[in-house]
């Protein structure tokens, strides 16, 4: 019987040749991480696990992104106890403050995470290296504790969803709209337990950036593992990039799914996703006369350089509304400098936004940009819970970064057509 | 037996309205069970008591991987919680720390907050004192029913590495 990528990639990782939904299985992993918010814990729980060392230490990255450059004491302690873990088991893929970037941007770019991978990581974002044709997927600290002692995990195999994009991208609308509506057409509990494989010729035109965009968001639809088979356009990514060797799958014509969603993107346009959950997507025509505070452009979801590049298209010789504050995070070091070499960081400066070091900081209220009682923000990032970038009484407005970007020089919920 | 007074809640109640991210620079159950539920219910810790129940809708636990959520809300004294369908990743995790969970829509449907609630968890029995009703909770795999009886993955990792070793 046929199977998707899904499937192939997690039988080959339990030895099988074919796996069914449902059915648990022990697989081997080939790569997992944990950042300074969740390896503090795993940290904890390997060692009541006893295991003596792990059990391959170039094949786990720990990742400081969250609350760093650390922004309290309490954190500064959390994060020297993974910098001792890490040198004390001699982690080949600690990543330091000046070398450290958004984990999820910063692992396939290092080519940590290839093609045809199993791979856990202790952030529910884990999700997003489905772009590059893997299996992965977020766990807790104590399955990532077990799994850096073991080097593998259960899994009960999903169930597999399909979701199927044609017809031509419009102007302004890509990967991050594409991801808010199919969010909005199913729910947050959408995709619960289940694979979210995206395809069609939409997916196709995509870039990477814009894939990895999609896969990032598969958990707000409740999904274990969004994925997109590997193109030409993946290979190119991946072939300059990778430490390891890697594998190649694609899921077979009669493979079965349990639903097949099509959507017709010739006639989307850019969507915002309204407070307190990202299923609340609307086009951003719907969206009129709502003033804002603040603009984060950046976070796991939309912080590559092709991002900023839409971002700066647009900010170009213009400037800020005053009563917003832009805040632009690159998502790693080697984009950051990419950004500096465009000219890219200048265009920000001089249109009165403010350019951060990699961080998670204000997409979940950490630091670098939360909100007060009463303010709002139209964000790239994923989640616009309550309190999520600070005040309970605070909202979020998620969309991507053109629409960011026009509502930052507008002041309010803007689309880049609005620009003149 | 678990016995104890029924918190309920709605649909997506997410990790961070359970543990904001704002106390994550701690790891230590007692500061995190201190403000357990705040962005949702600002009172829950000055209510809550040993042997508490959480009754909630769909999706439990949804967002971030925080195993500081059922850190949490093991450590403020909640004995269980009940809901019509968890998210996957605190579903996990309230396995792997400990926390009993149990899906049952019925009970969830037939109980409101405030209610007393009688859980047997080796039989999956919900009893609603208040109304008299009786439900049964979907089992566990037999795999998940293995992970607990062993006392969680911890302890299971732990024989699991010794096998390997044997092995090798």
């Amino acid at each position: 019987m046929g199977q998707t990528i899904t499937q192939k990639i997690l039988a080959a990782h339990c030895g099988k040749d074919y796996v069914e939904p449902g059915e648990l299985i022990n697989a081997r992993l080939d790569f997992m991480l944990a950042n300074d918010i969740t390896a503090p814990i795993a940290i904890r729980e390997f060692e009541r696990i006893g295991a003596k060392t792990v059990f391959d230490k170039d094949r786990i990255a720990l990742v400081p992104d969250h609350s760093t450059p650390n922004k309290d004491i309490n954190t500064a302690q959390l994060v020297k106890t993974i910098r001792e873990f890490a040198k004390k088991h001699n982690i080949t893929y600690w990543f330091e403050i000046g070398r450290v970037g958004i984990e999820h941007t910063l692992l396939p770019d290092e080519g940590l995470v290839l093609p045809g991978d199993c791979v856990i990581g202790a952030d529910s974002h884990t999700c997003t290296y489905g772009a590059v044709g893997a299996f992965s997927t977020g766990v807790g600290s104590t399955d990532l504790a077990a799994a850096m002692a073991l080097g593998e995990t259960w899994f009960k195999v999903p169930e597999q969803m399909k979701f199927v994009y044609y017809g031509k991208l419009p102007k302004w609308v890509g990967g991050k709209d594409l991801i808010l509506y199919t969010i909005g057409l199913i729910g947050v509990d959408g995709a619960l337990y289940r694979t979210m494989e995206f395809t069609g010729e939409a997916v196709a035109e995509l870039d990477m950036a814009g894939r990895f965009t999609m896969c990032n968001m598969a958990i707000e639809a409740g999904g274990k593992n969004g994925i997109i088979a590997p193109d030409e356009k993946t290979l190119e990514y991946v072939k300059l990039r990778a430490k390891r060797s890697y594998t190649i799958y694609t899921s077979d014509p009669d493979a079965v799914y349990r639903e097949v969603v099509e959507i017709d993107v010739s006639k989307l346009e850019p969507m915002v996703s309204f407070p307190h959950l990202p299923e609340n997507a609307k086009p951003v025509s719907e969206a009129a006369e709502i003033c804002i505070d603040q603009v984060v452009i950046g976070s796991c979801t939309n912080g590559r350089i092709e991002d900023l590049r839409i971002a700066a298209e647009l900010l170009k010789g213009r400037k800020v509304h005053p009563d917003v504050r832009l805040i632009v995070i690159p998502a790693t070091q080697e984009i950051y400098l990419q950004a500096v070499k465009e000219g890219l960081l200048e265009i920000f400066v001089e249109a009165g936004g403010i350019v951060s070091p990699p961080t998670c900081g204000p997409c979940l209220g950490g630091h670098m940009g939360v909100l007060a009682e009463g303010e709002r923000a139209v964000a790239t990032t994923n989640r616009n819970f309550v309190g999520r970038m600070g005040h309970t009484k605070s909202e979020v407005y998620l969309a991507g970064p053109a629409v960011a970007a026009a509502s930052a020089i507008l002041g309010r919920i803007a689309s880049p057509e609005e620009l003149k | 037996m678990i016995r104890g007074t029924v918190h309920k809640y709605g649909s997506n109640v997410d990790t961070d309205v359970i543990i904001p991210a704002r106390y994550l620079n701690t790891t230590d159950p007692k500061q995190l069970a201190a403000h357990c539920m705040e962005d949702i219910d600002p009172e829950f810790v000055n209510r809550v008591k040993p042997g508490d129940i959480i009754v909630a809708e769909d999706n439990f636990g949804c967002g971030s991987s925080r195993e500081h959520a059922p850190i949490a809300i093991k450590e403020s004294g909640v004995a269980c919680v009940i809901a019509n369908t968890f998210a996957r990743i605190f579903y996990r995790n309230a396995l792997n720390v400990g926390l009993p969970i149990l899906e049952c829509p019925d009970a969830v449907a037939g109980t409101n907050a405030g209610d007393t609630v009688e859980i047997d968890l080796e039989s999956g029995k919900i009893a609603n004192v208040t109304t008299g009703k009786i439900y049964t909770a979907k089992p566990f795999p037999p795999f998940m029913r293995e992970l607990i009886r062993v006392g969680g993955l911890v302890n299971y990792a732990r024989s699991r590495l010794s096998q390997k070793s044997d092995a090798s």
